[in-house]
């Protein structure tokens, strides 16, 4: 059924392609070749580094190390101008047509500004293209008028009007109805049976094996696995999806070891979370019903595809956000109507995945973001008035303690790299009395070395006794060291895995809407 | 044989090599220097352009503003009112809230100062009538500032233009309340009732400043403290560099936000009370100095800090005194000054930018 075909040379190939942001590793050594008459799927989560990639790919971003090259040349893709006359079109996850122009209008946009558009001649190139892709495309019409799939296509052949070679898809079905997805599916094999290359950027395992001819996955800004097109024949759809979720979701030959604490002797429950109810924010899904126990010493992982809940649930629990109903109860105590401070001073801490954009203050100095939950507070502040030397003298001891590398306690906190950040809120978290502890995405964006190091201090933190709560999308971390794992999908908890033989199997299932 | 010993591994991951401090400081005045002097050859090729020696210009600046004894006088009487003014700007550009609706919150203190003064002093001791108008004053501007306050802090409406806009209506209504309301029957010219001069805050030893520019010290001095040393300060100054992170602190936003405000507007009303109840004596219908809107740049030049923002709205008292007899003998516009500072503002922030430039590509 599948034809041998003459493998033709890739028209773009990614050799080593790094991008780092501040306290963040994007994009690390990512290998790639985009061929001609390929439907080329990067599936990985948010944040894998799929964005960032292909914001080098467009002209957004230039990477910090590696080549890229095209057509065998290597190319600096200095602009998103410049990628489309290298023949990269990119139809964004964003809509970018301007919604009070007609579609015509639209079209013409980015011609010389000295002519009047001319539309007789684009209408006639707009056919050529549009008819043998099955488009229909009426040029009067306002943007604003039509349905998101068709202002998608117009963006498509927008792309094609530029002559592009490559065309590159982000995230193009997240808008779409299922039905307007399998059409976006039939357009792409269209346009690959017409010689294009097409980058399709999704996180969504079934899309990637309806619509694919090579799949690549891209993890925590690496590129872990990829699936040619003869092995992608080969397999049946669901054979398929077992391996994207092993190659998503399993074990990396650079994984530590598994290594679950033990349980303390008194292993009560020490942090309760009943019925709680969080209404849904814009684009934040609502939460519903959530209910678990975490005991003393133990760690409870929260795992899920990112998106479902998970920030909101460690917002709701540390008082950032006020939940519709349901409580929180630390060692018996209610939380009902605390705020952030007084959920910290009775021992729940909240560990935040955004380090730069909310944990800390990049332009203020290591040692204030230390105590940035504290501020006010005796010894280091008396009646309202800052102590430096108490608060360079502990931040100074706690530097020593948490082994944060820095070149001293008065260096902005935005110099650092993000292992060393990471340990900073680590130190301000477990200091004075923690009792409970939420981790979210706890390595996210560190380099190995530093992500072995916090996942050792999450197990010790655990080993003295204090309740973990380690929301993580990443499931190998989750199994080495989890005691159990409860899976969250829509804002609603549904299951939870005993950690031990199979369980990353079923949470891995679950994770994707099947039963465990 | 290949050697396996790999070299030890550096424990100093992110040390940055600290610069010499001797070369950072001489960089910093090159950068602050170099822009003044290059702006003071622009303004001087625009006072050309209009026919006027910018030697002699320049020369009259300094001699009226700086070098005679009656010039200099005025100039620190001038720095008073500026001074409540710049620390008022300082506690809300440092918080990240740009209050640009000092003229009408400056007015409306004056105008309450100048309205409840002279009641005042007829019934109680002098100096608490003139601290019983301070406070009506700085309360009248804090009132004033409760609807850009809240509206940023519960719906996120940009105050930089509800600040404008409500000092626009500030402006206004300050000149309504001087035409219709706290009008002197006993002039015919539209003005409040004066303050006798004997009433008015003393002057300072033998000579005509007002001990106006004492208060306004102290209170820039206090508030450059109360930023950079205090609790509160430090709460403002994480809700003006990251809003997201104050949040996750635990701190109570939209309340600081109004804190900030009230803080802010009560400063600059205290400007004006200080200027009516130490200088003027009353407010002229249509009197707007629009002090407020000079002193912002002075407060960036500063880079917010508050001993630097002495030393700049000296100049800038220097630059409008001096800038004003200048305006008299040459035919300078008065507003040439605003101009001359725009300027520096402007080489400032082209300087900061290359600076950078070369600093980036120095490391790359």
């Amino acid at each position: 059924m599948l034809q041998p075909q003459q493998p033709a040379p890739p028209i773009i190939v990614l050799e080593g392609v790094t991008k780092r942001f501040p306290g963040i590793v994007a994009n690390d050594r990512v290998d790639l070749a985009i061929r001609a008459g390929e439907v080329h799927v990067l599936l990985g989560e948010n944040g894998a580094g799929k964005s960032t990639l292909i914001g080098m790919l467009s002209g957004l971003q230039q990477p910090d190390g590696g080549r890229i090259l095209i057509d065998g040349k290597e190319i600096a893709i200095r602009s998103p101008s410049h990628a489309l006359s290298l023949g990269i079109g990119t139809v964004f996850q964003h809509n970018m047509l301007v919604p009070t122009l007609t579609v015509a209008e639209n079209l013409a946009l980015g011609g010389p500004w000295w002519q009047r558009p001319k539309i007789a001649e684009l209408s006639v190139r707009v056919a050529e293209i549009a008819r043998p892709l099955g488009i229909e495309i009426n040029l009067s019409a306002q943007v604003s008028e039509l349905s998101l799939g068709e202002q998608q296509q117009v963006e498509i052949v927008r792309a094609l009007l530029r002559d592009s070679r490559v065309l590159i898809l982000d995230e193009a079905t997240s808008m779409l109805t299922p039905q307007g997805a399998a059409e976006l599916g039939a357009l792409m094999r269209r346009l690959v049976e017409r010689g294009l290359a097409v980058v399709f950027i999704t996180h969504k395992l079934g899309e990637a094996a309806d619509f694919g001819d090579r799949v690549s996955v891209l993890k925590l800004g690496r590129k872990v696995g990829d699936i040619a097109p003869e092995r992608l024949g080969a397999l049946g759809r669901e054979a398929l999806v077992d391996e994207i979720v092993t190659l998503m979701f399993g074990r990396q030959a650079d994984g530590d070891a598994v290594s679950i604490p033990p349980r303390a002797a008194n292993d009560d429950t020490l942090l309760e979370v009943r019925d709680l109810n969080v209404a849904s924010v814009s684009d934040a899904p609502a939460l519903e019903a959530i209910s678990f126990k975490v005991g003393r010493g133990e760690i409870l992982g929260i795992a899920g595809i990112d998106g479902n809940g998970q920030k909101q649930l460690a917002e709701a629990l540390a008082g950032q956000l006020s939940a519709s109903s349901g409580s929180v109860i630390l060692a018996g105590e209610r939380f009902d109507g605390l705020d952030v401070g007084g959920r910290r001073r009775k021992g729940l801490r909240y560990l935040t995945d955004d380090r730069l954009g909310e944990g800390t203050v990049g332009t203020f100095p290591v040692s204030i973001n230390y105590f940035l939950k504290q501020i006010g507070d005796p010894p280091l502040w008396r009646s309202g008035m800052e102590r430096t030397r108490e608060i360079e003298g502990r931040a100074r001891e706690l530097t020593r303690q948490f082994d944060v590398r820095t070149p001293g306690v008065a260096t902005p906190i935005g110099r650092l790299s993000g292992g060393n950040i990471q340990k900073v809120l680590i130190a301000r978290e477990l200091a004075d009395g923690a009792q409970a502890v939420i981790f979210n995405k706890p390595t996210y964006g560190l380099d190995l070395a530093n992500t072995l190091a916090t996942r050792q201090r999450i197990r010790d933190i655990a080993g003295q006794g204090l309740a973990v709560l380690l929301i993580s999308t990443d499931l190998e971390e989750l199994l080495s060291m989890c005691h159990r794992i409860a899976v969250i999908s829509q804002g609603r908890i549904v299951g939870t895995v005993e950690n031990g033989e199979g369980a990353g199997e079923r949470v891995g299932r679950l994770m994707i809407g099947l039963a465990a | 044989m290949t050697d396996n010993t790999s070299p030890a591994t550096s424990r100093a991951v992110d040390v940055v090599a600290a610069e010499p401090v001797g070369r950072e400081i001489g960089r910093r005045l090159l950068i602050t220097l170099g822009p003044i002097l290059i702006s003071l050859v622009l303004a001087g090729g625009v006072l050309v352009a209009v026919g006027v020696d910018p030697l002699a210009y320049y020369g009259l600046v300094v001699e009226r503003g700086l070098l005679s004894p009656l010039g200099l006088q005025q100039t620190l009487t001038r720095m008073a009112p500026l001074l409540f003014i710049a620390a008022g700007l300082i506690v809300a550009f440092r918080a990240g809230m740009w209050n640009l609706g000092g003229d009408g919150q400056f007015l409306l203190g004056a105008v309450s100062a100048a309205a409840s003064a002279p009641f005042l002093v007829q019934a109680l001791p002098g100096w608490l009538a003139l601290f019983a108008a301070f406070l009506i004053a700085t309360a009248v501007a804090m009132v004033w500032s409760l609807v850009p306050a809240l509206l940023r802090a519960y719906q996120g409406v940009n105050e930089i233009i509800t600040t404008l806009m409500m000092s626009f209506l500030g402006v206004s209504l300050a000149n309504v309340l001087v035409k219709l309301v706290f009008l002197d029957p006993g002039t015919t010219v539209p003005q409040t009732r004066t303050l006798a001069v004997a009433d008015r805050l003393p002057r300072l030893f033998e000579t005509t400043i007002t001990s106006g520019l004492v208060f306004g010290l102290v209170a820039i001095v206090v508030v450059h403290l109360m930023m950079t040393r205090t609790a509160f300060g430090l709460r403002l100054r994480i809700v003006g560099a990251n809003p997201r992170a104050a949040v996750h602190a635990g701190l109570d936003v939209p309340l600081l936000t109004v804190a900030v405000f009230a803080i802010s507007a009560g400063l600059v009303g205290m400007g004006g009370a200080i200027d009516i109840i130490g200088i003027q004596g009353n407010v002229r219908a249509d009197w707007n100095p629009a002090y407020g809107l000079a002193v912002i740049p002075v407060v960036f030049l500063a880079r917010m800090n508050g001993f630097a923002a002495i030393g700049f709205v000296f100049l800038l008292s220097v630059l409008s005194i001096g800038g004003e007899s200048a305006a008299r003998r040459l035919g300078v516009p008065q507003h040439f000054t605003l101009v001359l500072i725009s300027i520096v503002l402007i080489t400032l922030a082209i300087a900061e930018y290359l600076d950078n430039r070369l600093n980036q590509a120095r490391r790359a």
